[in-house]
């Protein structure tokens, strides 16, 4: 009894799994749309809007300090230098979809890519 | 837990409570490492799954209610409390489902339950924010749901043999 059970966890969590990654492959090559812009904000001011057409490099200024670099190469963005203490924004890559995020949440700094179809924002808890 | 007595089942239940808001804050404080927000591991469900199986299915609900309740009193607003809210109604329903037909074990359970978290607080995030695009998130939400909900599950598995014996029953 309890390893028929075991059997169909394993079942239900790779079913689960194979699903969720083939939806995931789905949305992210044919429902999502390639961004047009980038927005940078810094505590929740737009800095910069920068169009992703055209190769950049711009260095803000964090909150209380602190610097990040952002980098748009080939129509995509990314935190290229960042003096934060976790560098979780430089992990994060490229991004060029429409409603993806960098986030530098010690110098509070987002970069967000517009335009495009609808608008995802950045919130989910 | 069928022969113990109402206080111990209250007690039971009330250490579990703050161990599952603790739980809550500790989750608060851990950054994972990803670039997509919302993704917890469900450590409180550690305490909801234990009072699931070893209580009963009316105290598992209330003490996931007032876990949430006085978690978003305590600590969050408005916001906060929507979303746990909706991921926990239907993360409960599910797992109350599955719990009574036995068809899966807790892990299982823990899994079904997880997944069902994330989609509650995707509906409420389409809500909030009235966009839908944030339903691109979902598949993503849902496969680390899927892993983080069974290595709960696993934990809660063992947790709940333990509890039952240190009652002193099989």
């Amino acid at each position: 009894m309890e390893k028929k059970k075991i059997k169909r966890d394993i079942m239900l969590i790779s079913t689960l799994i194979i699903v969720c990654a083939a939806a995931f492959l789905i949305i992210n090559f044919v429902v999502k749309k390639d961004g047009i812009t980038a927005v940078v904000k810094v505590d929740g001011n737009i800095v910069y809007m920068l169009p992703l057409d055209k190769n950049a490099s711009v260095t803000v200024e964090g909150y209380q300090g602190g610097s990040n670099t952002v980098v748009i190469e080939n129509g995509t963005v990314y935190m290229k230098d960042a003096d934060c203490p976790d560098k979780l924004c430089e992990k994060t890559g490229k991004i060029n979809k429409n409603g993806e995020t960098i986030v530098c949440l010690p110098h509070r700094v987002v970069v967000e890519i517009q335009g495009g179809e609808g608008n995802v924002d950045s919130l989910v808890r | 837990m069928k022969n113990s007595t109402r206080t111990q089942k209250l007690a039971l239940c009330g250490v579990l409570t703050a161990l599952a808001m603790i739980f809550g804050y500790i989750e608060s404080v851990i950054s994972v490492p990803l670039p997509v927000p919302g993704i917890k591991v469900g450590l409180p469900n550690i305490a909801i799954i234990t009072i699931l199986y070893v209580v009963g299915i009316k105290e598992a609900v209330a003490v996931n209610l007032i876990r949430i309740t006085l978690t978003a009193v305590l600590f969050g607003n408005l916001n906060s409390f929507l979303f746990s809210m909706s991921g926990a109604v239907l993360s409960m329903i599910i797992m109350i489902i599955l719990k009574k037909i036995q068809f899966f074990s807790s892990v299982g359970v823990s899994v079904a339950g997880g997944v069902l978290h994330n989609i509650g607080q995707i509906i409420a995030a389409v809500f909030i924010m009235g966009s839908g695009a944030i339903v691109y998130y979902l598949p993503v939400l849902m496969i680390t749901g899927t892993v983080t909900g069974a290595v709960i599950g696993i934990v809660s598995a063992m947790v709940v043999k333990r509890t039952e014996r240190a009652y002193g029953q099989k």
